[in-house]
């Protein structure tokens, strides 16, 4: 067993890209030339709609009509964009949390787990610390989220660190864990009476405040945008973030410059899950007032995405979060008026994803174009 | 009372068989992936794709078997799609893997509900009928466990085989390790690095597509939406534990498929959570690659590759 501080590309046992990728893609992705990065992820997302149309249209939708319903649901009155929102807050934390972990070189696709295990904590928190005040309930229930979360992050942390076990996989494989977990603590210990698989309802004083009438949306976007600020002024404008930086953009350098490497694949990591984790309370507490197993439709998933599509940026990944909120909110709005199968914005999603992997791929469109 | 044979008998082992197969044949396709050189994490889509591309054909020609080929096609064909992404455009491998999960589910529910007008299933379609072996069957005990199964069942232990004499007894196969441990050498000595890549991460996906195909055309005969669940995900975990070897995936596949047989037959006898048994596949990968039950080792260290 291999015991080493630090890493290099020869221990490096298990997956995916090399540390040369991982710069590379930062290179790109990282905003040096600003105008040129936004432009390539609104071709990508502009061809992956223009893929999305002609399956509309081979399918016999108009892809017009459908994308102009999808539009006008997600941001035509005050309600779409109440739902729009709810959708885009938990892939806000999700992104932001994928975001820190990659900035320190780290692939972090585990969020899902992460959000899931902030999410139990946190249901259970608020049920079971029933009888505080709203101002110390809630604050302690959003605690309890990230730190489960942060404890999630922190077990592949340490097998990456003790035991040099990739993370990609190792995430990959505690979200599986997470899920089933999760699933059974609300099938057996803490399931509510009755046929679904679900908590008790958080008492109100754990109820983070809803927004709009009728519409989901809560006081956690709150958290979220001011979450955006935060990762955004810990990665520009601390030591930590400069350190975790220079971890992920250059491993060996950075441990000559005296960085100590493990700790910064701990904190990041940890940080990372406390997000997720931060996420999945804030889920609970303002969309679903309670955890149901099977509640998040992949937002841990999205994270990866959503923060790539946001140019690995802290502000960027807040836009594309909203972009993949209105897919999905208004998707299911144009479904029901117009009967364009709501999974168009499942498919639209993937082949954002797609196209923003391959940045070689949009610029050669582009050089094309030109 | 329940005692331990009433859950630990004949019919969970030939349940623990059926499981394994999709996953087994997902986990084959990944290891020809990652034989080359490319992670592919997006078995769980291909899966799910050829799943319901096997249906689709069923249902129009009403021929399983015509299923079953469009299925493996189909498994190449999105797997291409990967190649392309990260062999040609050095995308990154872990998010075209991501979007090719998302588009995956995204373009076979929305088919779905096109082709059937239904969201959350097709309609039942004409599967690939089971077939008993003649005197096997009538075995006791081992009748049960082997008698009666689908014929991509006992196809499996063959591919398994073909696989690993393709791997290591043929030129072809010496190329695809070759280029996966160290594409350089292997340019050097003439082979076309590329070529073999996209060979490898193509035959991949034909692997992981007869796994779909099998579970829409043998399992449920029918499809339905999300209908992998994960396998895809689960093979990667037993393309780890079986440390990329073709038997070694084999009896991971089938540890993992008895470990699903279990919870379900746990299930419906309430006496311990099926879910704590759905971790262990997860569980004892990441036990593996921190080297707590021996060290799996990667065959590649997955760089992109580019032509000098």
């Amino acid at each position: 067993m291999t015991h080493r501080s630090g890493r290099s590309d020869d221990t490096w046992l298990v997956v995916v890209m090399s540390e040369e990728t991982r710069t590379d893609l930062g290179r790109i992705t990282d905003p040096v030339d600003t105008t040129n990065e936004v432009v390539f992820q609104i071709i990508a997302i502009l061809m992956a709609f223009i893929v999305g149309a002609l399956v509309l249209l081979v399918t016999g939708y108009s892809p017009i009509e459908a994308y102009i319903g999808m539009m006008t649901g997600a941001f035509g009155n005050i309600f779409g964009i109440g739902q729009t929102l709810t959708h885009s807050t938990p892939i806000i934390f999700t992104s932001l949390a994928f975001l820190v972990s990659y900035k320190a070189g780290l692939f972090n696709i585990g969020g899902e787990g992460q959000f899931l295990m902030g999410a139990i904590a946190s249901a259970v928190t608020g049920i079971y610390l029933e009888g505080l005040p709203g101002i110390i309930h809630i604050p302690l229930t959003l605690l309890a989220g990230m730190f489960v979360g942060g404890f999630w992050g922190l077990i592949p942390a340490l097998l990456k660190s003790r035991f040099d076990a990739h993370e990609v996989i190792t995430t990959m494989m505690l979200s599986y864990v997470a899920q089933y977990f999760t699933s059974y603590l609300v099938n057996f210990p803490f399931k509510a009476p009755g046929w679904v698989s679900q908590t008790e309802k958080l008492p109100a004083s754990a109820e983070l405040a809803r927004l709009i009438p009728s519409s989901q949306l809560s006081s956690g976007i709150f958290i979220a945008i001011a979450l955006v600020g935060l990762v955004w002024f810990l990665l520009n404008k601390t030591i930590l973030g400069y350190e975790l930086r220079a971890i992920g953009l250059n491993p060996s350098a950075a441990e000559n410059a005296g960085i100590k490497i493990n700790r910064g694949v701990i904190v990041s990591l940890v940080l990372s899950g406390a997000i997720a984790g931060l996420g999945g309370a804030v889920e609970i507490m303002g969309t679903h007032k309670r955890f149901i197993d099977g509640f998040s439709p992949g937002y841990g998933w999205d994270g990866l995405a959503v923060a790539l599509v946001g140019g690995l940026d802290p502000v960027g990944s807040m836009f594309a979060s909203i972009l993949f909120g209105a897919l999905r909110s208004g998707g299911m709005i144009m479904a029901r008026a117009s009967g364009v199968p709501t999974d168009i914005n499942i498919l639209l999603q993937g082949l954002v994803i797609l196209f923003v992997a391959a940045p070689a791929l949009m610029r050669s469109v582009m050089r094309r174009k030109k | 009372m329940v005692t331990i044979t009433d859950f630990i008998n004949a019919g969970l082992l030939a349940a623990g068989i059926r499981m394994a197969t999709p996953i087994v044949y997902a986990a084959l396709g990944g290891m020809f992936s990652e034989r080359v050189g490319i992670v592919h994490i997006g078995l769980e889509g291909v899966m799910l794709t050829s799943s319901f591309a096997g249906v689709t054909a069923s249902y129009y020609t009403g021929n399983p078997w015509i299923g079953v080929l469009v299925a493996v096609l189909t498994g190449g064909l999105v797997s291409l799609i990967h190649a392309i992404l990260t062999i040609r455009y050095i995308g990154d491998q872990i998010v075209s893997g991501t979007g090719l999960n998302i588009l995956a589910l995204g373009f076979t529910s929305y088919m779905t509900q096109i082709i059937w007008g239904n969201r959350g299933a097709s309609d039942g379609v004409q599967g690939i009928a089971d077939i008993s072996i003649p005197i096997i069957k009538d075995i006791p005990f081992i009748g049960t466990v082997f008698g009666t199964h689908s014929p991509l069942v006992y196809l499996m232990p063959f591919v398994v085989y073909a696989c690993y004499y393709v791997l290591f007894k043929t030129p072809f196969g010496l190329r695809i390790r070759a280029v996966g441990e160290h594409p350089i050498a292997a340019e050097t000595a003439g082979v076309d690095v590329i070529k073999i890549k996209y060979t490898g991460v193509i035959l991949g996906g034909m692997l992981a597509g007869l796994g779909g195909a099998f579970l829409s055309l043998s399992h449920l005969n029918l499809f339905t939406r999300g209908m992998t669940g994960g396998r895809g995900f689960i093979a990667m975990a037993a393309m780890i534990f079986g440390k990329w070897m073709p038997f070694g995936v084999f009896a991971s596949g089938l540890l993992f498929g008895f470990a699903d047989a279990l919870q379900i037959r746990l299930q419906s006898l309430g006496i311990l959570p099926p879910q704590i048994i759905l971790t262990i596949p997860y569980l004892l990968t990441i036990a593996i690659l921190a080297g707590f039950v021996g060290k799996a080792k990667a065959p590649s260290d997955y760089k992109p590759y580019k032509k000098e």
